[in-house]
């Protein structure tokens, strides 16, 4: 402890504001993951305890295509982001719009299902403890996926004004980490509601 | 307001003196200073305090003696649900989120938090989630067409909060009341772990940071992922009430036990989310007090996130008397047991601390050594109920009642108050009267121990928690009477307290910047510090940054 190493003014952490948004944003994922957790661990716990139909092998359906939708929209805000920092503003754009599109693909693929579960199955919210776990847990996914249309829309009609530049680069790459955290969260839903849950 | 400051143009307090009462009051609600929104985090919970006392002076009197009728009993179940809800929500965690808003950016040496209106936002929502609790009284249409409060208890457990046993709206605003101070917690936990990460001034390594820093980032650290699944519950909860969910309704093949698993799975790190700034209260003014720096800092540290990584999975023996399998009662009795030994850790720390000090019983220090005492009973009663046997035979009796009212008033509280002595003349700039203090420390201390103390009695004796009245003859009476009458003393030092503060911030002696001699940096800036905090934003070379400004012979940086 003797030795002298001491300098008086050490590089510490820098007063960057990207560093501190990144930070706040793992921290709100964190927390959602916590709120998530518990959805994920009330629907496992009431699999198969359901008083009276329909059960999830008699209506879901996997939906492979919406899931790849918005699997690949991770892949196109990455590569968005990639054209910002590389001051490729137009390629940003374009980029971003197909992640949009991707994104409002896969939401309006979950309208559709509901539609189906809805009308086509009976399958309410009220109808048995499947419908309460299922569309909560869902719609807990499909609300934060909402959230994130919206955040990306914002970005986008800036883009189309022009007004997303180079040095946003960083500030929009946080707002990409929330939309991946969207996108992990679906690869966890799926696999519980429509791999292990049925 | 000291003069060895320097103070900008247009930062002097003599012109806002002179502004009129709606410009103040603008400032006030549009502020994103750290330090306003800390203060109003403050005196909104002493207003709840005042409110939650008054919940439990009515429960105590109607109580004093067997078959009293001072309030019916849905007025008495009213009065509990609200007491426990108030004092938890909206007195204990803005309490710890005012005084961590007040204190980290100045004891880091920055000059606001990450995310200012963030945390102006986060304040308004749980500032927002208070009213609307308390709206319910009014704004809640019950069995007779009249307002009512929530009345099914501070946990809230099912099926009580089912449509058919909860008529009317009461226990929606109790779940919408939470959930919207439940976020307003979360952003607050973000800026607050932010804050400490991010903007430390130079030289301020982590293992450099005051311990009361140090907590509050474990304490941040907690609520993100403790209030996080009571929001979740409160979601399930909504639903179940206003969508016609299943999620604890038990005619549909839903569970009463997992609402149980849920909420405690929040409500027991609750605990820790609390009383781990009521130990970086302790952590910064036994020090002081002793003159002597800390004992075992690391250890200190490592102890707080061990008792916060236990505290994650020890929920459960709340339940004990539920019945659950002899594996889960097992698992839980031991990390229960577990949770004592750093905590154990940290008492011998701060003993350590005084050993051999020069200790100076100020206010904040006689509240920190009744803290100490009554910390470590609290503790040992814990570990009685952590058996699960001897749980099942007083689980729910007023030995569980008087074992938490340990914990948080004798070891919660009492920090707290502390910590107002402590930091009053920072955040005033004028002395609070010591004679006061001494009386209200005394006043407390006495009717503390005269409420909480007996209570164990009658709880051994069967007396169970929640209980409207009793008959007389069961041995209950006496004990009953002697912890109501601690609340008269209870309730005199808490009028002592408000007297003090409010005739000290106008009449009390100048402060200075650094009233106690202490070591961090709060009192290196004015006091109450100016809008920036620092005119030059510091840099630290030792966990006692003033020790080495006023000892340069022998800073601590040679020996840290």
């Amino acid at each position: 402890m003797s030795v002298a190493t001491v300098t008086a003014f050490e590089p510490e952490l820098q007063w960057e504001p990207s560093a501190r948004g990144r930070l706040g944003m793992y921290c709100l994922i964190a927390a959602e993951a916590a709120i998530f957790t518990i959805f994920v661990v009330a629907y496992l716990f009431y699999l198969g305890k359901s008083l009276s139909g329909p059960t999830p092998q008699q209506v879901l359906h996997v939906p492979v295509l919406f899931t790849i939708c918005l699997l690949s929209s991770s892949l196109t805000i990455h590569l968005a982001v990639r054209s910002l920092r590389k001051a490729k503003v137009g390629a940003f754009a374009r980029w971003w719009f197909l992640t949009l599109f991707l994104g409002a693909t896969f939401l309006a693929g979950t309208a559709m299902e509901w539609r189906h579960l809805i009308y086509d199955e009976g399958l309410t919210i009220q109808t048995n403890l499947f419908g309460t776990t299922y569309y909560s847990l869902v719609g807990l996914h499909a609300f934060h996926v909402l959230m994130g249309l919206l955040a990306l829309s914002t970005v986008w009609l800036f883009a189309m004004f022009g007004k997303v530049r180079n040095e946003h680069a960083e500030r929009i790459d946080t707002l990409a980490l929330y939309w991946h955290f969207v996108d992990t969260v679906w690869v966890v839903v799926f696999l519980i509601v429509y791999v292990i849950g049925r | 307001m000291s003069t060895d400051v320097i103070t900008l143009p247009g930062a002097q307090t003599t012109v806002e003196m002179r502004r009129p009462l709606v410009d103040t009051l603008h400032e006030w609600v549009t502020t994103v200073d750290h330090k306003k929104l800390g203060l109003m985090y403050i005196l909104y919970a002493l207003v709840f305090l005042l409110i939650g006392g008054v919940e439990a002076t009515i429960m105590r009197i109607q109580l004093s003696a067997p078959h009293k009728d001072f309030v019916s009993p849905q007025v008495f179940n009213r009065m509990f649900t609200m007491h426990g809800t108030t004092m938890i929500f909206f007195v204990a965690m803005p309490l710890v989120f005012g005084l961590a808003n007040y204190l980290v950016p100045l004891m880091i040496g920055t000059r606001d938090m990450a995310f200012p209106r963030l945390n102006a936002f986060s304040f308004w929502l749980s500032a927002f989630g208070g009213l609307l609790l308390y709206f319910s009284l009014i704004g809640a249409n019950g069995l007779y067409g009249a307002g009512n409060a929530p009345d099914v208890g501070w946990f809230a457990y099912a099926p009580l909060t089912s449509h058919s046993f909860s008529v009317g709206h009461s226990t929606d605003f109790w779940t919408l009341s939470l959930l919207v101070s439940g976020f307003g917690s979360i952003g607050t936990a973000i800026n607050i772990i932010v804050t400490i990460l991010c903007l430390r001034c130079p030289g301020m390594k982590l293992g450099k940071m005051p311990l009361f820093v140090w907590l509050n980032l474990v304490m941040a650290g907690l609520v993100i992922l403790a209030v996080s699944p009571l929001s979740a519950a409160q979601i399930m909860l909504s639903i179940d009430r206003y969508l016609g969910g299943h999620f604890f309704d038990t005619q549909a093949g839903g569970s009463a036990v997992i609402w149980m698993h849920f909420f405690w799975i929040f409500g027991h790190p609750e605990v820790y989310v609390l009383v781990i700034p009521a130990f970086a209260v302790a952590c910064e003014v036994i020090p002081v007090f002793s003159r002597k720096a800390i004992f075992g800092y690391p250890v200190m540290v490592a102890a707080t996130i061990a008792i916060a990584f236990i505290g994650m999975s020890v929920w459960a023996h709340h339940m004990f008397t539920v019945g659950m399998s002899s594996n889960a009662n097992t698992f839980f009795v031991l990390s229960t047991m577990a949770v004592a030994v750093p905590t154990g850790i940290k008492i011998f720390n701060w003993l350590a601390t005084m050993w051999g000090g020069k200790i100076d019983f100020k206010t904040p220090m006689l509240f920190c050594a009744g803290f100490l005492f009554q910390f470590l009973l609290a503790g040992l009663t814990g570990i009685m109920m952590s058996a699960a046997p001897f749980d099942w035979q007083l689980g729910n009796s007023y030995f569980v009642v008087a074992h938490f009212h340990y914990v948080i008033v004798g070891g919660i509280l009492f920090c707290l108050f502390a910590a107002f002595y402590y930091w009053f003349p920072k955040m005033s700039g004028r002395m609070y009267n010591e004679p006061l203090g001494k009386l209200h420390f005394w006043l407390f201390l006495i009717g503390f121990h005269l409420t909480f103390d007996f209570m164990h009695i009658p709880g051994m004796l069967g007396m169970p928690r929640r209980i409207y009245t009793y008959e007389p003859g069961r041995g209950w009476d006496t004990w009953n009477l002697i912890v109501s009458i601690g609340v008269v003393f209870q309730a005199a030092g808490i009028l002592v307290f408000a007297a003090n503060l409010i005739w000290s911030y106008f009449r009390g002696k100048i402060a200075g910047n650094d009233p106690w001699d202490a070591w961090t940096l709060e009192w290196t800036t004015s006091s109450p510090p100016p809008a920036y905090n620092f005119a030059a934003i510091p840099s630290v070379k030792s966990r006692r940054p003033l020790w080495d400004l006023k000892h340069p012979e022998d800073p601590d940086w040679k020996y840290e």
